[in-house]
């Protein structure tokens, strides 16, 4: 790690004025992602903020139902909320299949958004990578790519966003607060993170010295379907190879509103909402679900190491439909090979 | 609170094992270097210092967290547990016990940090049978291999029946 100062932030506004007077500067919550990018000497911060005791560490009830949570609530404590394990169940089982328990007791919502992908041409700084080192190339077109994106790259980076807590996230139309110097903004959780396109070094729409503030949800009409499968190389502590936030309201057997998020296949939590709007009145069953997964990945494309993957998600995706028309939210400890 | 430039060390307070001790550090040292250097606290180990491991397992007021990824300099004020903590050879720890009657180890190298997970698993009252157990210590390698003892150490202690027959068969 490279020797850097450290100052510690009292309010939300000495965070913002230390990211404005010096754009080397990082701001450190948990950490669990920021100190492992800094030992690789992937990210060399001139300083670091912490941030770790602004007072934004609460779960609020909203008025019309929804829940507000704050940037600093550790992923543990928002998977066993009690509010949350009721009403948001899909978030609970996406945050509880990720990362480990001590790692879940540290990282911060806000952190878990802001994480970088885990794509090993990006973790190792002797190799070229676009997203690390904007113009030096992409090795993992052509290299060794079995963990990337499937849609929505670009020949400038292929990279996919790591996290599980964030496609359900994407799922449930979150919105997410961000305040900067300009004052505070709501961002819609499809808009927050971003396509690579020609800068991938770019992974959200945050703008220099925004930091997020909190996670806000909706009044939650998914609760009793909607379901979390994650597939993976060990059925625990890994990253997704494909997952997928399911959720529906149903209304005689017609899915009457459908929410479908993919984790493990994009650079950002994808949802695509045409397709969505075309299942929208379907009946949810076996052949509804078969196709819905063959209009999501008609795009696809595979790079050799990843084209696994597309057969997989489509599997994934029928599979999450089901268990979320059955009930079955949590894709739990017991979960058994189907 | 700026504390600083260009790279002094930082003043810090912290419990250690009971211990309160006052500190300067410097900001880019982990709290698993500092237990394992200044204050010679080498029972807590390092593995693959990224978090991937959890040998480096402490308590840290009260919840367990990679030791690895956490910058000392952040945890002014904090209690932390280290194995040493828990218990001495003359006094064990319930779990430390545990481990020893069920044979929970072979090289004994990611033992703290599963003793110190399998203590943070025991207060989170999470895990209610040995299927969760076993997720909710998924954050612990063994690379000995000695998973079914220390799930059977920590059902043990955690005041759970035996395993059930099915169970042990799909392990």
């Amino acid at each position: 790690m490279n020797p850097f100062s450290y100052s510690r932030a009292d309010t939300v506004h000495d965070a913002i004025a230390a990211l404005v007077s010096d754009p080397q500067a990082k701001l450190l919550a948990g950490g669990t992602n920021l100190v492992d990018l800094m030992k690789y000497d992937v990210v060399h911060p001139s300083t670091i903020v912490d941030i770790s005791r602004l007072p934004l560490n609460q779960i609020e009830e909203l008025p019309d139902g929804g829940l507000r949570i704050g940037a600093l609530v550790s992923n543990s404590a928002v998977a066993y909320d009690p509010r949350v394990r009721k009403h948001y169940p899909l978030l609970s089982s996406a945050i509880l299949a990720g990362a480990s328990p001590q790692l879940r007791n540290v990282a911060t919502t806000g952190g878990n958004l802001l994480q970088r992908t885990r794509c090993y041409y990006f973790y190792d700084p002797s190799s070229p990578c676009n997203k690390r080192e904007p113009g030096t190339g992409c090795p993992a077109i052509g290299g060794v790519n079995r963990i990337h994106a499937i849609l929505g790259a670009s020949d400038k980076c292929i990279a996919v966003h790591p996290s599980d807590m964030c496609v359900a996230l994407a799922a449930l139309a979150a919105i997410v607060e961000v305040e900067g110097p300009q004052g505070r903004r709501d961002v819609p959780f499809s808009e927050f993170h971003r396509l690579p396109g020609d800068h991938p070094e770019k992974d959200n729409r945050l703008s220099q010295g925004e930091i997020v503030i909190a996670i806000r949800l909706e009044g939650n009409r998914f609760a009793g379907h909607s379901s979390y499968l994650k597939l993976r190389d060990r059925l625990s502590y890994a990253f997704a190879l494909v997952s997928v936030a399911a959720a529906m309201q149903l209304a005689d057997d017609r899915m009457v509103d459908l929410r479908i998020a993919l984790g493990g296949v994009a650079h950002k939590p994808w949802r695509d909402r045409l397709a969505e709007a075309e299942f929208t009145g379907a009946q949810a069953n076996e052949a509804t679900f078969r196709s819905i997964a063959e209009r999501l990945f008609v795009g696809a494309q595979g790079r050799g190491g990843n084209d696994f993957k597309i057969p997989l998600a489509r599997k994934a995706v029928v599979r999450a439909l089901r268990q979320a028309a059955t009930g079955r939210p949590v894709d739990g400890p017991d979960r058994t090979l189907q | 609170m700026d504390i600083g430039i260009p790279h002094p060390t930082c003043s810090i307070t912290i419990i250690v094992n009971g211990d309160r001790l006052q500190l300067d550090v410097h900001p880019w040292i982990t709290l698993l270097d500092l237990l394992r250097g200044d204050l010679e606290l080498t029972g807590t180990k390092k593995g693959c210092d990224h978090g991937q491991c959890g040998a480096c397992t402490v308590l840290v007021d009260g919840e367990r967290v990679n030791s690895c990824l956490k910058l000392a300099v952040c945890l002014d004020g904090s209690r932390v547990t280290t194995i040493e903590g828990l218990g001495r050879p003359d006094a064990m720890h319930p779990l430390q016990r545990a481990f020893v009657e069920h044979d929970a180890y072979q090289c004994g190298y990611c033992t703290p940090g599963q003793i110190c997970s399998a203590v943070g698993l025991i207060a989170e009252n999470h895990a209610h049978d040995r299927a969760e157990i076993r997720e909710l210590m998924s954050g612990n390698l063994c690379r000995c291999g000695a998973y079914t003892n220390i799930v059977d150490a920590i059902d043990e202690v955690m005041g759970r029946q035996a395993a059930k027959p099915a169970l042990e068969a799909a392990e």
